[in-house]
């Protein structure tokens, strides 16, 4: 082959490599989400009633422990799971009961759930149990919302901070 | 595994036959994959100081000071920031063919698992160094990858706070959680590099630098994409909206979008039996090899030519042992040694004249020795005839011998052409049991033993120890480095070459064998 062809053919060849990388280092994009929808994100990491109450020690009790381990109550270490839901427009979009982490089920409950949702006007209802009662729900709250396209809504628990917020 | 491997390897022959075509065979850009990934390496190492230089480590100011890189000082920050990129990208391309080009030749089995297993975690590393240096531009893609790469770890039931919550909402990130991606951005090319000091170790002169004109051709094309195609943030990451249509980088992250919305378990599970049998395949199933190379100490004098000529370290000089006048021994390490039969090539005792004595040289292969060489090209001559017998020696992942041997040309199969001592042609001519000797096997520049065509055209052009003897006339030796494809270029080379042979001189000094006495077969210097 004459050398101005191999030149010609090696620049080519350069040419071509450095289109392939140039295009496909950010083509062709891709579409995570549909148009027209959005995105509910719930997520916290909160703790159970304990299993079983505490019982409160005796003075009799506590004198015979050792000194560095003398406290007022005795209570084991597992907890209840906690029960959560969020409805959307008063249809229920998730409903589960989460079980307390660690071997000894003694860690907070957690979650992590990503809603897909039109976009719009909604109501978001957000409800979680951690106690041991049988029906009803120990906190609870409702935000209206317009969610714009693609709109990340962060819904988190902090029972420190009086429960739910959306943001 | 065998069908897999046989198509890919035609394949790349294919390939680097086309490339052969405009590319001397230093320069041919698939038989520079290791050492190009090297220089890319490199590249990304000088454009990472540089633009580090200017990048702020902290989650709110890292967008905009990458802006001012690419914008402001597009010149220089915003070159190195597009260098950073598109080394980085090719050094996927160049990783990925080097891994399944290794594959395609078999060159991952026997003694050569110890560089596909190290090869293994270095392919883990470099994707995990690129997809972490995407985070750190924190923007849409940012999000996107920082997402979904923190959602699939939690999928792991080792973290205590789910990692994602860091991208709950805008106020969830903090810059000290930023600055551990730095940290890891920086580490990870480190710790893959260490390994890639491993990866190295069992092969002789490791070519770690491409030719500087592919090198210097190479940085041209990126610095020409830099100009015409500048490496580009994205809108800036903001967690109370979903990035939706992000531009992926598909050299690095290709299985993000099956990360989001395959099941868990199901990726995790194919991503672990992926990298189980990555690591396996060497033994999938194992390689029957030939036995290693064997030393013969009662004719070695310890020249340290194998040991010289070893493409992977299997061969280490010792202080001698057998008590004679020679300071040293050559010993083999069999868990190195890949049968190549380089050494028994390099062995000036590999004398096929030798009649007096056992032909048993210094160092031999013991599944096909130089005695059983010789037997077999004696046997082939005698079945040649014509004015210009020719005969072949080819190596196992050469053109097919079978398909160019004739009443005219006889073809010996070697495992590599580098087994051939230059004494072996000087016998087939000197003692007329030829007219002319041709030599084939890989394409140059791919040698499946790695130096065999190096250490024989060298040996032939009489600069390397054993050379071809000066009565030899080189007009009765060629070579075609033809490759496994090149069947039909080796038969138009024998047809030329027998052409020429036609119309040589008679060779003066030689002397067909039948006419010696087994006392007078010594050869006798030119």
């Amino acid at each position: 082959m004459p050398d101005f062809l191999r030149y010609a053919g090696q620049f080519i060849f350069f040419v071509g490599v450095a289109a392939f990388i140039g295009y496909f280092s950010s083509q062709p994009a891709y579409q995570q989400m549909p148009d027209g929808m959005a995105q509910i994100k719930m997520s916290f990491a909160h703790g159970g009633a304990r299993k079983i109450d505490c019982r409160k020690l005796t003075s009799t009790e506590i004198a015979k422990l050792p000194a560095n381990e003398r406290r007022p109550n005795n209570c084991t270490r597992e907890r209840i799971p906690v029960l959560v839901q969020l409805t959307l427009d008063g249809e229920l979009l998730y409903d589960d009961l989460l079980e307390a982490t660690g071997l000894s089920k003694d860690g907070p409950s957690r979650t992590y759930r990503k809603l897909i949702v039109p976009a719009g006007p909604h109501t978001i209802t957000a409800r979680l149990r951690d106690t041991k009662r049988e029906i009803g729900f120990d906190y609870e709250a409702t935000h209206q919302v317009v969610l714009r396209r693609f709109q990340n809504l962060a819904v988190d628990f902090k029972a420190d901070t009086g429960g739910f917020s959306f943001r | 595994m065998m069908i897999a491997r046989h198509v890919l390897r035609s394949g790349f022959d294919l390939i680097e036959a086309l490339l052969g075509k405009l590319f001397p065979p230093s320069w041919n850009p698939m038989l520079n994959l290791g050492a190009l990934g090297f220089y890319f390496y490199w590249i990304i190492t000088v454009s990472g100081i540089y633009i580090y230089i200017f990048f702020d480590t902290g989650v709110h100011n890292a967008y905009s000071s990458i802006e001012y890189m690419t914008h402001d000082q597009w010149y220089l920050a915003g070159i190195m920031r597009s260098l950073h990129r598109y080394a980085s990208d090719a050094l996927i391309v160049v990783m990925m063919l080097h891994f399944v080009r290794e594959f395609a030749r078999d060159r991952y089995r026997g003694v050569r698992w110890f560089s596909w297993v190290t090869g293994t975690p270095i392919m883990v590393l470099v994707f995990v160094a690129g997809i972490s240096g995407y985070w750190l531009v924190w923007d849409r893609l940012a999000q996107y990858v920082a997402i979904v790469s923190t959602e699939w770890l939690d999928l792991l039931p080792i973290f205590g706070e789910p990692i994602a919550r860091n991208f709950l909402s805008p106020d969830a990130l903090e810059s000290r959680f930023f600055t551990l991606m730095i940290f890891m951005h920086i580490a990870i090319p480190l710790i893959a590099l260490a390994i890639l000091w491993m990866h190295l170790q069992r092969v002789t002169k490791p070519k770690i630098n491409p030719p500087r004109g592919l090198a210097l051709s190479v940085f041209a094309a990126l610095i020409g994409l830099s100009l015409v195609h500048p490496a580009l943030s994205q809108a800036p990451a903001d967690l109370a909206v979903v990035p939706g249509r992000v531009g992926l980088d598909w050299f690095y992250l290709p299985l993000f979008p099956l990360f989001e919305t395959l099941p868990g378990s199901l990726t995790w599970g194919m991503t672990a039996c992926l990298l189980l049998i990555m690591i396996a395949m060497p033994w999938l199933p194992p390689l029957k090899r030939a036995r290693p190379a064997a030393v013969d100490l009662a004719n070695c004098n310890g020249c340290a030519r194998c040991y010289n000529d070893c493409p992977y370290n299997a061969i280490a000089m010792v202080a001698r042992s057998d008590g004679t006048a020679f300071e040293r021994e050559p010993i083999v390490n069999p868990a190195y040694c890949v049968s190549c039969g380089l050494c028994a090539g390099s062995c000036p005792t590999s004398m096929p004249f030798r009649r007096l004595s056992d032909l048993s040289p210094g160092i031999d292969m013991p599944d096909h020795t130089m005695a059983q060489l010789r037997d077999q090209v004696e046997a082939v001559a005698s079945g040649l005839t014509g004015p210009a017998r020719i005969m072949v020696f080819g190596c196992d992942s050469g053109p097919a011998l079978a398909k160019v041997r004739s009443s005219t040309v006889g073809t010996i199969p070697l495992t590599c052409i580098g087994q051939l001592p230059p004494a072996f042609i000087d016998y087939v001519i000197s003692r007329d049991l030829a007219d002319g000797v041709m030599l084939t096997g890989c394409r140059e520049n791919s040698c499946n033993a790695r130096f065999g065509i190096e250490w024989t055209n060298q040996r032939l052009a009489r600069s390397r120890d054993p050379h071809l003897r000066n009565r030899v006339s080189r007009e009765r030796v060629r070579t075609a480095w033809v490759g496994p494809s090149g069947t039909s270029a080796l038969q138009v080379a024998l047809s030329a070459f027998a052409d020429e042979l036609q119309n040589a001189p008679a060779m003066a000094s030689s002397v067909p064998l039948a006419e010696l006495s087994p006392a007078s077969r010594e050869p006798v210097d030119a």
